[in-house]
């Protein structure tokens, strides 16, 4: 029941949590271990499914990670769809806040993260700087929230006598395979510009790097992020890409990775709704044009006249 | 109550007096079609691999126009070379303002043919000579001439991004709109440095062959257009293709799926537009009788065959009764008949196929149990014809309201509350267009907001500009056709 999920890295690290204990003079301090369970809705549930697998680190457990299902992303898409709209028509000064909101309190947790991605094998070095990027990425798009609109919108001159516009909203529902190689800065960087552009996601974290996303997903939950807004499971990823791709509640999916036979699938699938397919590789870019990845474009009519 | 109804009924006219309108034929004298038009492939017309030929017929007459080539495989990767060949020789290296010369050049010439544009239009896809006049033609002009002006100015449209073409487009058309869709197609393609081959529809393709001798006139360089005729399996070549980098296809939300899973893990790019079902609001603080020639126009525009066509009339309740009344009134006094007359407001139904398609539905209304109503106008012996239809009577499940019809059939439901007509609206996997017709600025911006579709007319309805972006929210496409927005699908962005 259990897969197994070996990390391989050079560096031993310690358990989450353990620069935060304290030690009493008499009696071994023993240190209380998260567990790592999924976010739906708002809420913490462990996989309906029961199934785990166990993230190891120079033959220790680290972890005993929900293995999510298929009907937990179902769970999932469902509180997805009920937040959209309401996210969708938060004002644009209240989306900025919020993802100010996520880098603050992510960067209050700062050490944590580092620790996480270290307890995973990363290095320290590289955990710090990815944490940092982590931070400014979120900090980057809180300050696009009321300023993409002003870069994609437009004022159309048309021949006839009509008051013609195009503005950017929502594409909808967005199911993301998250990279497999940046626990935190990968899931960052790809949930961030949905969300800013008033979409909602389903997120599939890095299945060799999970602990991070679980634990974003507690900052994000002390963010003033609506439940529903961004929904985060842990899992196999060649179990639930075809999932995500083939959802006839999701308007958008986002695979970050370069497996050709995972895209074909993905991009099949998707075809079942006309699913907007972005692959992602390599670097993250950011900017506008991530955002613009998943939003449409609507052209609203008007006569001029008295 | 009685003498007020009295009042109303008194003040209807009465169509069945003799008031008949005398023919006003446009003549077609001067059209000249060749007994067979052969494909255009690297700036010549080329006959098809195969030595085979299909009628297009008129669907006024159902006589045959001419002939034209039936497209194989072989015809297309003949055309993906020639389009290959152009693009990296000629086209993607020349100055992107001399290219834009060639499209306002191409723009012109249909200037000045338009009326033997418009002729041929409704010759072959059935459309009434006033629409194919005043609406295809000079639209296809426009837009050639708006992307023309694009061609050196990406780097604008894209700040901060490298813009480079994306190469060799593949474009498949319906029948529709026929030469419209191929100037949506191949102005913006051209204009960002990319060659085409175009598949137009095997009903309607004699326009795109009289494009290609402006083409030819225009001194455009050969192969950076390439028209292959056939029918589905010729489009499913060109999507098949392998040195083909894009698709761009409008057409049913079928096909689009097909095209969408064959395309996976191509690598290829690709723009779908496609099919619709857009609601029409009408509020009862609408004015009432602009509201009734917007359901005409936004249903009955080109025999319904619009993806966009508001096939679905949310009306309020407290009017509903009045509106109805009065479409009533108005589809009665709707001319059915030969496309080419200048009073004809509804034309011919493009092929037998898509009348069998829309007397189906209408089988499948009436076992629905829906009422089925239709003007009582008299329509040719011969030919293809449909009379503008409402259902009414009907529920959000049934298959005429959940369903792209694509003719001359209105399904009507009523609504009481703003949200309960956002939510039937939306209620459907395409995302198209919608109307509304209110007097209330606050409302049209709730609703024009709440609306899941890419395009939103508010007190008026299809209307089409080259400026303006056109495209699908959900199962009714990708990307963007028009505008500045429009570019995106032909551009390679780094």
């Amino acid at each position: 029941m259990a897969a197994k999920y070996t990390v391989s890295a050079k560096r031993t690290s310690a358990k989450v949590g353990k620069k935060t204990r304290r030690a009493t003079p008499k009696t071994k301090n023993v240190p209380v271990a998260k567990t790592y369970k999924l976010y739906i809705n708002g809420k913490f549930p462990r996989t309906e499914s029961g199934r785990y697998f166990k993230l190891e680190h120079k033959g220790k457990v680290v972890a005993n990670v929900c293995q999510a299902s298929r009907k937990d992303f179902r769970e999932a898409v469902v509180a997805a769809r009920a937040a959209q709209k309401g996210w969708a028509s938060a004002s644009a000064f209240l989306k900025g806040q919020i993802l100010y909101r996520i880098a603050e309190m992510l960067e209050g947790r700062h050490q944590q993260f580092v620790d996480e991605l270290q307890a995973q094998g990363v290095l320290k070095a590289p955990a710090e700087a990815e944490v940092d990027q982590a931070i400014d990425c979120l900090v980057h798009y809180a300050g696009w929230a009321d300023k993409y609109q002003q870069i994609f919108s437009a004022v159309n001159p048309v021949a006839s006598s009509h008051f013609n516009f195009s503005v950017p909203e929502p594409t909808g529902v967005v199911s993301l395979l998250a990279p497999q190689r940046s626990g935190l800065l990968g899931l960052v960087a790809n949930i961030a510009p949905a969300i800013v552009g008033g979409n909602t996601v389903v997120v599939l974290a890095s299945q060799r790097l999970p602990l991070c996303a679980i634990s974003f997903a507690e900052v994000l939950h002390s963010s003033d992020v609506p439940g529903g807004v961004v929904n985060i499971l842990t899992g196999a990823t060649d179990e639930l890409a075809g999932q995500f791709a083939s959802h006839m509640d999701v308007n958008a999916v986002i695979y970050c990775g370069t497996s050709k036979q995972t895209i074909t699938e993905i991009e099949e699938q998707a075809a079942n709704n006309v699913k907007r397919v972005i692959t992602r590789a390599g670097k993250y870019a950011h900017g506008p044009y991530t955002i613009k990845d998943t939003l449409e474009i609507k052209t609203t009519w008007h006569p001029v006249g008295a | 109550m009685t003498s007020k109804k009295q009042g109303k009924e008194s003040r209807k006219l009465d169509f069945s007096t003799g008031w008949d309108y005398a023919p006003a034929p446009q003549s077609s004298a001067d059209i000249t079609l060749a007994k067979r038009y052969k494909h255009f492939i690297n700036g010549k017309f080329v006959a098809p691999a195969n030595g085979k030929y299909f009628s297009t017929i008129n669907p006024a007459t159902a006589r045959p126009l001419a002939k034209v080539a039936a497209g194989n495989a072989r015809d297309i990767d003949k055309a993906v070379k020639a389009a290959r060949a152009a693009y990296r020789n000629v086209w993607s290296k020349m100055a992107p303002a001399e290219r834009g010369k060639y499209l306002f050049r191409v723009a012109r010439i249909i200037q000045e043919r338009s009326r033997e544009f418009a002729v041929i239009e409704s010759l072959d896809g059935g459309k009434p000579i006033r629409e194919s006049r005043d609406v295809d033609i000079p639209l296809v002009a426009a837009h050639f001439f708006y992307n023309a002006g694009w061609a050196d100015k990406l780097n604008y449209a894209f700040p901060t991004r490298s813009v480079k073409p994306v190469g060799v487009a593949g474009q498949i058309i319906p029948w529709n709109f026929p030469l419209l869709m191929a100037a949506w197609k191949i102005a913006p393609a051209l204009a960002c440095g990319n060659t085409v081959v175009l598949k137009p529809a095997e009903t309607t393709p004699l326009t795109a062959m009289k494009l290609a001798e402006v083409m030819q006139d225009a001194d455009l360089p050969p192969g950076v257009v390439n028209i292959v005729t056939g029918a589905g399996d010729t489009g499913a070549a060109l999507v098949q293709h392998p040195d083909v980098d894009k698709i761009a296809f409008t057409g049913s939300t079928q096909v689009g799926k097909q095209i969408q899973r064959q395309l996976a893990g191509t690598g290829k790019r690709y723009s779908l537009e496609l099919g619709g079902k857009a609601a029409n609001i009408v509020f009862a603080d609408a004015a009432i009788d602009q509201a009734v020639e917007g359901i005409v126009n936004g249903i009955f525009f080109n025999q319904g065959h619009v993806c966009c066509a508001g096939s679905r009339l949310l009306v309020q309740e407290s009017v509903a009764e009045e509106v109805i009344r009065k479409l009533k009134d108005r589809m009665e006094t709707l001319i059915v008949g030969d496309p080419l007359d200048k009073n004809t407001d509804i034309g011919a139904i493009n092929s037998k196929e898509q009348l069998e398609r829309i007397n189906a539905y209408l089988k499948i209304g009436a076992e629905e149990g829906v009422q089925v109503y239709q003007s009582s106008c008299a329509v040719p012996d011969t030919g293809f014809w449909c009379r503008p239809t409402l259902f009414t009577g009907v529920a959000q499940s049934n298959r005429v309201v959940q369903e792209e019809i694509f003719g001359p059939v209105l399904a009507v439901q009523t609504f009481r509350t703003v949200n309960e007509a956002i939510a039937k609206s939306n209620n459907t996997p395409y995302g198209l267009s919608g109307g509304v017709w209110t007097d209330k600025g606050a409302k049209i911006f709730k609703v024009t907001r709440d609306i899941r579709a890419g395009v939103i007319w508010a007190n008026t309805f299809n209307k089409f500009d080259p400026t303006s972006p056109f495209g699908g929210y959900k199962e009714s496409g990708i990307g963007r056709e028009g505008g500045l927005h429009g570019l995106e699908p032909y551009v390679t962005l780094n």
